[in-house]
């Protein structure tokens, strides 16, 4: 019984690494220049986590195998319990401090830093069951959000009011967020429903959106492409669908197609 | 009866006579615990046939699933889940597994039946405040199974109901309207009766010892159990309040959570002012700890259990147990907001959070460690018992190193909200303690009604779970690194629909293992009726329990009251008996 | 090896002889079988939890008018400051009825001393001035209402309406203990209510400074 728990086990335990070891299934690649902080951060847990998880279960194999079915004297564990708990306090408190001091330097630099003072600012609104993205247009300025004038059925989605708002009037809203590549871009987070959630997995950063707030996010992003914007915030029924594209684009791509959205 | 080991007020009441009074409104801990067990039973399947038909769902999501659009004709039309339904079921699932299942099996049913039989008492210190939890937690649970058959269906929000899903009433979506209300009331009055039971173990467990049982000579699952209801007392009596303010906002036109402007479904809510993360520090508060509520007893109960079975007490004695709990107990209450990193609270608490989480794997890891150096040198015996122990090690040890990843800000920026948290959290709550119970159940239904569990039967269970857990929840780690998010009624992006084919894997092996579960549901039931009589320590063990019968008499030790003499885990005694009960007379020998 | 195994054999053993315990009024009898002793054990734990659900509510409000830009000054109505001298007035009568009992049910004074010092009056003194207290809060919920101050009307009132409501429920239950208490001691003045009374003492007590506690948060906050 012993010995089937034991195979059984390290098959489990080796079968359940091969896919880490062999990046089956694995995150893309980022595109973001945060992004390689969190994937160091990543590997760094991965190695120490797969040292403990790897020995601490094929011991459990061992010592099961060992012992099983036996009928001895007992033995006690050389030394006692001091060097164990010891091992664990010192090892475990090192594997958390270190981790812990490298990574608050990779989530500072994500969602503590100042953006950048030359980011370009798109305003994004939340809602079930879509996101919508507003660029300030030429004059460079937002025009005011107003709640009650939101209306689905008219596509204000953020509630503007260009007839009395002049900063309004040149506000572009568009379905995607197309940036330009390498450039610090500030997007402010405001949702006028349920709380929603902006997720690009090759950015490696999301961040709640919660009604009643207005919550800044920055990147800059560092390959051209298109990617998928999901909300990871149930926010109800089409939570599951919620979806938007981020269309990384060059400069030049950029620039013409701000001015064509100007241009409308 | 004069002698110093008299307790003569608990049980000035006399045994009951009439069928309501020994099994219906009974005020003997043992019945309430196993009343306790059985509302564990049957929500246990409940929850798990929710399980299976989000999976179906998550697998083939336009598969017609035969007779589920009687049962709700809304919510499965011609047979497939919609959407809403999806996340109606996942609402239910989470909801019933974490409050009926998790805290009520391992802490209120064994606790109850338990706790005061190892330290030798009559019955718990208030046996009517006793009974009134556990039919206050029945009446919670008919509330939150009427919101299943309610017109607009059981609420979407998730067990986590966050505001302003969750506060603004039926314009946020289906099912949140009737059913949201049945939800917090259910809540509301679990809580209440939680606290009863807290008040009673906290207080049996303080004053009610018998003579000898000191502290230190308490088992851990008696530790592990006092340990919990102080826990879960500050827990719930933080719920409560949370979920007051939640029904005022849904019925009452308040604005504890639901902030001004919102635009829902076309129309501007009445509401202005408040702040949806208030409702997440307050939940969060209390579901920390609750998690570790649920844990914490099966920790216990593992080592309880494992000494019985490898014939020597743990490495270390009590101390480093206990004190892994008590530490486990103390720090839970101080990491809540890593359920917040990426919440729009301020993002330097982030860090504050992650250090205590981190630091909680410490204590964790030493009870680990503790159980392995164990083993060594151990007399291992095999039994579905001490089976589902060394599982529970192993299960317990690949959920907590998830928890690693998880508790750092700069990688939870990726993995929250994917399937690596739904991965983290079931393999501890859905697996560990799910084996915590199982093992508790081995190890004493033979006490609790004298017969014998058919330990072939129990073996298979165990070996088709174990093989089972792994199949359905490791790949679940493997999606989360793509980014599959979580709560998804269905996969349409096209980052996902790469992974569906997982889906359907984890599916497959989901109904196979529950399946298997049926195995154990037999074994129960076929034990109840024919199972051969148990004598009153079939296991060699120790503690107070085994020195009474099978099932013990309405006063547990019929009569007289046990004297304690030696600590709880003497194995690996010389001799031609390798244990020392706690009722024996005399030193114990050197081990 | 230190033993905290109750009850201790010897003296404790013998009903006769008092024992003052820590928990118990000095003079009266102490918690003396594990049932009283759970009973102070379990009312302590009672309030821990109920002080633990007062403060979820106080932090929700200090959080809900941290971030509020809606918040309105609420002038608590004058009857609070009134009511709050009559439950600290409640907790010296209930003290002077434990007084009174401790000395009716002291061994030498058993059989007389409980004609001449009775405990009642002063129990049922206490129950009124909570009864006094608890229509002393609805003039307030009338006085606010009165000036247009709903549950909803602004988080102030809300948080208002239910911090009172809370507190007024818990003390109801408090004043069901006590009526409990009045019926016993009624019948009869026996030395077994000790610790009963003693619990229901404190219980009493700490609805009292829980309410000067909420009070001056409602003060200094709405």
């Amino acid at each position: 019984m012993g010995k089937v728990f034991a195979v059984l086990l390290v098959i489990i335990t080796l079968v359940s690494v091969y896919p880490i070891i062999a990046h089956t299934w694995w995150p893309p690649p980022t595109i973001s220049t945060t992004g390689p902080g969190v994937d160091g951060q990543m590997n760094e847990t991965m190695i120490e986590t797969g040292i403990l998880f790897l020995s601490s279960q094929l011991i459990l194999a061992g010592f099961v195998w060992a012992f099983g079915g036996r009928r001895g004297k007992i033995k006690h564990w050389p030394g006692g319990h001091k060097p164990v708990v010891a091992f664990g306090i010192i090892i475990v408190g090192l594997e958390v401090l270190s981790l812990s001091f490298v990574g608050s330097k990779v989530w500072a630099a994500m969602y503590m830093a100042a953006p950048n003072a030359n980011a370009v600012h798109v305003d994004v609104q939340a809602e079930q069951f879509a996101f919508f993205f507003r660029y300030a247009g030429p004059d460079g300025v937002f025009g005011g959000i107003h709640p009650e004038k939101i209306s689905d059925a008219t596509g204000n989605y953020f509630g503007l009011d260009p007839e009395n708002d002049v900063a309004a009037r040149d506000d572009i809203v568009v379905g995607s967020l197309t940036i330009p590549v390498n450039t610090p871009i500030l997007l402010t987070l405001h949702t006028k429903d349920v709380i929603h959630n902006f997720y690009v997995p090759e950015l490696r950063i999301q961040q709640d959106i919660v009604p009643g707030l207005d919550i800044p996010l920055h990147f800059t992003a560092t390959k051209t492409g298109r990617y998928e914007i999901v909300c990871t915030q149930l926010c109800g029924l089409g939570h599951y669908s919620m979806r938007a594209f981020l269309e990384v684009m060059s400069q030049s791509d950029y620039d013409s197609w701000l001015k064509q959205q100007s241009g409308d | 009866m004069n002698d110093a080991s008299a307790q003569p007020e608990i049980h000035h009441l006399a045994p009951p006579h009439s069928f309501i009074r020994k099994h219906v409104f009974s005020l003997d801990h043992k019945v309430i615990g196993l009343q306790y067990y059985g509302l564990a039973l049957a929500a246990v399947f409940i929850g798990m046939v929710l399980s299976w038909l989000m999976r179906l769902h998550l697998g083939w999501a336009s598969l017609p699933i035969p007779g589920l659009q009687h049962f709700s004709q809304n919510g499965a039309p011609g047979g497939v889940i919609t959407p809403e339904y999806y996340l109606s079921l996942m609402t239910m699932h989470g909801t019933i597994m974490i409050f009926f299942v998790l805290t009520n099996a391992p802490f209120s049913g064994f606790g109850n039946y338990f706790l005061p039989i190892q330290i030798g008492a009559e019955d718990m210190a208030f046996p009517r405040f006793n009974m009134m939890s556990f039919w206050t937690t029945f009446v919670a649970f008919l509330v939150l199974i009427a919101a299943l058959f309610v017109h607009d269906g059981p609420p979407i929000s998730g067990w986590t109901a966050y505001p302003t899903l969750s506060s603004i009433g039926k314009d946020a979506g289906p099912g949140e309207a009737m059913g949201q209300n049945l939800w917090a009331v259910s809540i509301a009055l679990f809580c209440i009766g939680q606290l009863l039971g807290s008040l009673n173990f906290i207080a049996t467990t303080l004053d009610l010892r018998t003579k000898g049982m000191t502290l230190a000579r308490m088992p851990l699952s008696t530790w592990a159990w006092f340990i919990t209801a102080c826990i879960g007392l500050l827990a719930f009596a933080d719920l409560l309040p949370a979920t007051i303010l939640l029904i005022l906002d849904r019925t009452a036109g308040t604005s504890f959570f639901n902030p001004a402007g919102l635009v829902v479904s076309d129309t501007l809510q009445p509401h202005s002012g408040g702040s949806p993360l208030l409702w997440q520090h307050l939940f969060w508060f209390f579901g920390h700890p609750e998690v570790y509520i649920a844990i914490v007893p099966g920790l216990g109960i593992i080592s309880h259990i494992l000494p019985a079975f490898i014939r020597k007490p743990l490495l270390g004695g009590m101390r480093v147990m206990i004190g892994c709990m008590i530490a486990i107990g103390f720090l839970s209450y101080m990491v809540w907001g890593h359920h917040m990193f990426v919440s729009g609270m301020n993002p330097f608490s982030a860090i504050l959070f992650s250090v205590p989480t981190l630091i909680i794997t410490i204590p964790n890891t030493v009870a680990v460690l503790i159980w392995l150096g164990s083993i060594y040198g151990a007399n291992l015996r095999f039994t579905s018992a001490s089976l589902f122990c060394l599982g529970f090690i192993s299960v317990f040890i690949s959920g907590g190193i998830s928890g690693f990843f998880l508790a750092q800000p700069a990688i939870d920026t990726y993995l929250h909200a994917t399937y690596f948290v739904v991965a983290h959290f079931h393999f501890v709550m859905a697996v560990a303690a799910i084996f915590g119970i199982f093992a508790a159940t081995y190890f004493w239904m033979p006490k609790m009604i004298g017969r014998m569990m058919n330990e072939t039967l129990g073996k298979w269970h165990f070996w088709l779970t174990f093989i089972g857990v792994y199949c359905i929840f490791m790949p679940m780690h493997y999606l989360g690194l793509a980014g599959n998010v979580r709560r998804y009624a269905a996969f349409t992006d096209n980052f996902l629909l790469p992974l569906i084919p997982v889906h359907k894997f984890i599916t497959v092996a989901a109904l196979l293992t529950g399946a298997a579960q049926f195995i154990f549901l037999y074994n129960l039931f076929h034990t109840r009726w024919w199972g051969p009589k148990a004598p009153d320590n079939p296991w060699e063990a120790t503690s107070l329990e085994w020195s009474t019968t099978s099932p013990p008499p309405f006063d547990n030790f019929g009569g007289k009251h046990p004297v304690v003499y030696q600590d709880a885990y003497e194995y690996g005694a010389e001799g031609p008996q390798d244990y020392v009960m706690q009722t024996t007379p005399g030193k114990a020998s050197a081990t | 090896m230190a033993s905290t195994t109750y009850p201790p054999a010897g003296p404790a053993a013998n009903p006769g002889v008092a024992i003052p315990g820590p928990r118990a009024w000095p003079g009266a009898r102490a918690a003396t079988t594990p049932k009283m002793a759970a009973t102070q054990t379990g009312m302590w734990v009672c309030v821990c939890a109920i002080f633990m659900s007062f403060a979820a509510f106080v932090s929700a409000l200090v959080v809900r008018e941290g971030s509020s830009t809606d918040w309105q000054h609420l002038e608590l109505p004058r009857v609070l400051y009134f009511n709050t001298l009559v439950l600290m007035a409640s907790s010296y009568t209930l003290e002077g009825c434990r007084r009174r009992f401790a000395i009716a049910t002291r061994p030498d004074t058993e059989t007389g001393g409980a004609a001449r010092v009775s405990p009642l009056p002063w129990l049922y003194a206490t129950i009124m001035l909570g009864g006094v207290f608890v229509t002393g809060q609805c003039l307030a919920w009338r006085t606010l209402a009165a000036h247009g101050f709903y549950l909803a009307t602004n988080p102030s009132s809300s948080f208002f309406y239910v911090l009172t409501a809370m507190h007024g429920l818990h003390l109801l239950g408090g004043m069901a203990g006590l009526i409990y208490m009045a019926r016993r001691l009624a019948r009869s003045v026996t030395s077994m209510q000790a610790s009963a009374l003693s619990a229901t003492a404190v219980y009493w007590h700490f609805m009292g400074l829980l309410w000067i506690f909420l009070f001056l948060v409602m003060a200094i906050r709405l």
